[in-house]
């Protein structure tokens, strides 16, 4: 049996880079050496006013500076450490503790494939198989298997771009790829904003297809064909 | 019927969202009263009377939770613990999206029972279409004059702000969610002392869960006493019940507590699809142990104490099914991965023992464990139990072990035939079984009981 390594041969996982011992620890950066457009600082600084504590507003500012950025970069980081004044170091123990926080260059689209017990007992799975071979060939598409966004009643369902949509078919993951590459609202038809209470759907809801065993792999006999998400 | 449903009622009239609709069906109406005519000692007694219990996953009850916390002049703290991430769960999201001014409304009667001055909505970064519409409508309510200084012309002010998370289970967990607020890593904290003497900024704080806190404007517009006649005794109310998985309708629906599982699984989501049988069901989120789908279970009534009684737990009030095409293993794995990916790291009883029992259930997969790692695995989850910061650990054993209890034959089944394939021959004769799933032991032929010599 082959035993999976890691870059640096070791069988559990663990830091690719050596930490550069001889370099002292980043402080507060300095504000006149560090500049920050103007419509950042003010949003940031609107964050920290929202609190009793500058720190509380580490989340909501590294959501800034994403966006601005594309990702938390060394740069991004920097921008909102000199505004909270707090030391780099505090903000990326903060962003590489969450899962939205891309401490990685990545592409400009986002797309979270749900492929938890709920959607991939409905063939999550395979929806994220799907997405991948749409899109995952294109830099500027950022695809990733998530834990349960809270959406069960669409399963399987994705997160695109922050836009719920769902119950996806693998056919719909090329539409959603097209899409985004013509600047249209992904999916529109099955966005969850137009979704009533299930009470209402009635009838209609009974419609919707269920993964048949026969024409497709079930949950059962993806989990060992699909790639490990971990 | 017509009473029984409270948070659903009007969920999907156009406009819900906005506060002009809102208050053209009632909304704030509690809200006037409790600030115009109430004191904060009887607002509480009336969600005291209430019996309105937790809908996050404890199930503790709201009005004595918020009698904890101490009275006078001190930055208190409401914090909305809207950081849904349990899978299987997605109350909190519909009723965000569809009638944000509820919790609104619902935050600000239970801020002024505890005297709470600031308050936080932490929602998980992903719902953010939900954030949007809770801040508009946060906008709405700000400008109409219900959150910000002497509302009503009484004495008490309220700060409110909708606080976006970033992806991370563990931040539904009260205390890891205060830690995330106040900007740190999501990381639980030692309790004693609870949030209500010592939590955020270190001020009593009270946090509770989305559907909680909507009940509030409820229990006041029927009075504590009346709304208890909703439910059972021991779970008053209506429940935003989750029903997903294999299951032809799922989605939300809101019912009275104490209604038979079977009728929300079979009638309200319309049972499993055409020709299969339910293996299986969580009844309250991926964290709560698995029930069999026997007839037994199925007639369970739907409330706190009835599931609690039967090994399981109603949790958030989600229920996932998992139906007879489904192999026992993939899901144990699946659970047990998210659970591995989840755990933040601080306690090594969590941490390790996830990550061990995600290798042991991939072993079982392959066909490389014995039904001795059953056992194992039993073990490692018996031992992570009780004994971490937080309940994320015990919240992967008890599904897990539920599941090896209750379909040991299929795990041992799915061992031999992956064996099997994968060409590793005869499994050896096991020893123990059962000892950690809480069965009895097997019998040991009479001839050769070991004990006999001894004796």
């Amino acid at each position: 049996m082959q035993v999976r390594r890691f870059a640096h041969g070791s069988r559990v996982p663990g830091w690719d880079e050596a930490a550069d011992l001889t370099k002292d620890p980043a402080v507060v950066p300095d504000a006149a050496s560090t500049p920050v457009p103007d419509e950042l600082r003010a949003e940031i600084e609107g964050y920290i006013a929202r609190y009793p504590d500058v720190r509380s507003a580490a989340i909501p500012a590294l959501h800034a500076v994403q966006r601005w950025h594309g990702w938390c970069s060394p740069t991004a980081i920097e921008q909102a450490a000199v505004v909270m004044r707090l030391t780099p170091a505090y903000l990326s123990s903060v962003a590489t503790f969450y899962d939205m926080f891309e401490t990685h260059p990545k592409g400009d689209h986002t797309i979270y494939v749900c492929t938890n017990i709920s959607c991939s007992l409905r063939g999550g799975d395979q929806i994220y198989e799907a997405m991948l071979s749409a899109g995952g060939d294109d830099p500027s598409f950022n695809i990733r298997s998530f834990e349960c966004l809270g959406a069960c009643d669409i399963a399987p369902m994705a997160s695109v771009n922050g836009t719920y949509v769902g119950p996806l078919s693998e056919q719909d993951c090329a539409t959603i790829v097209d899409d985004l590459r013509a600047g249209r609202p992904p999916l529109d038809a099955k966005n969850l904003a137009h979704r009533p209470v299930a009470a209402k759907l009635g009838e209609q809801a009974a419609t919707v297809p269920q993964p048949d065993p026969a024409s497709g792999p079930s949950a059962a006999q993806n989990d060992t064909a699909g790639p490990k998400d971990m | 019927m017509s009473e029984s449903l409270l948070l659903f009622k009007e969920i999907d009239k156009p406009g819900l969202n906005t506060l002009d609709v809102y208050r053209g069906l009632g909304g704030y109406a509690s809200l006037r009263r409790a600030l115009t005519e109430l004191t904060p000692d009887e607002v509480l007694s009336e969600l005291q009377a209430s019996g309105v219990r937790g809908r996050g996953g404890a199930g503790f009850p709201m009005g004595r939770k918020a009698s904890f916390l101490p009275k006078g002049d001190m930055a208190k703290y409401l914090v909305c613990n809207a950081d849904e991430s349990e899978p299987g769960t997605f109350k909190d999201r519909e009723l965000m999206q569809k009638t944000p001014h509820t919790l609104i409304e619902g935050i600000i009667i239970t801020a002024y029972a505890v005297g709470a001055n600031r308050s936080y909505i932490y929602i998980r970064g992903e719902y953010e279409m939900q954030a949007d519409i809770l801040e508009a409508a946060l906008e709405e309510a700000k400008a109409a004059g219900f959150v910000g200084d002497r509302i009503f012309g009484s004495d008490f002010s309220l700060e409110l702000w909708v606080h976006r998370g970033a992806g991370a289970y563990i931040c539904g967990e009260e205390t890891a969610l205060l830690d995330s607020l106040e900007g740190k890593r999501g990381n639980p904290r030692l309790k004693p002392p609870f949030p209500a003497i010592n939590g955020l900024y270190q001020g009593p704080t009270l946090i509770n869960n989305v559907e909680t806190l909507m009940n509030a404007p409820h229990v006041l517009r029927m009075g504590g006493a009346e709304y208890a006649k909703l439910g059972t005794e021991g779970s008053t109310g209506t429940k935003v019940v989750s029903v997903s998985g294999c299951v032809r309708r799922p989605g939300n629906y809101e019912v009275e507590l104490g209604i038979p599982t079977r009728e929300l699984i079979m009638n309200l989501a319309g049972g499993p699809p055409e020709g299969r049988t339910i293996k299986c069901f969580f009844p309250g989120g991926s964290s709560s142990p698995v029930l069999p789908g026997t007839d037994e279970m199925l007639d369970l009534p739907y409330d706190f104490d009835s599931l609690a009684k039967a090994g399981s737990m109603l949790g958030s009030g989600a229920i996932i099914v998992v139906d007879d095409s489904i192999s026992i293993v993939d899901v144990a794995l699946k659970t047990a991965k998210f659970y591995r990916h989840e755990s933040c790291g601080k306690c090594t009883p969590c941490r390790e023992g996830t990550n061990w029992t995600v290798k042991m259930l991939e072993r079982v997969e392959t066909g490389e464990a014995t039904p001795m790692d059953l056992d194992i695995m039993a073990s490692v989850c018996e031992q992570i139990m009780g004994n971490c910061l937080c309940v994320l650990g015990d919240a992967m054993a008890m599904p897990i072990s539920s599941m090896i209890k209750h379909f040991r034959e299929e795990f041992e089944a799915h061992i031999e035939a992956a064996r099997e394939s994968a060409g590793l021959g005869f499994l050896s004769p096991q020893v123990n079984r059962g000892r950690h799933a809480g069965q009895t032991p097997m019998e040991e032929p009479t001839g050769a009981d070991p004990t006999a010599a001894v004796v």
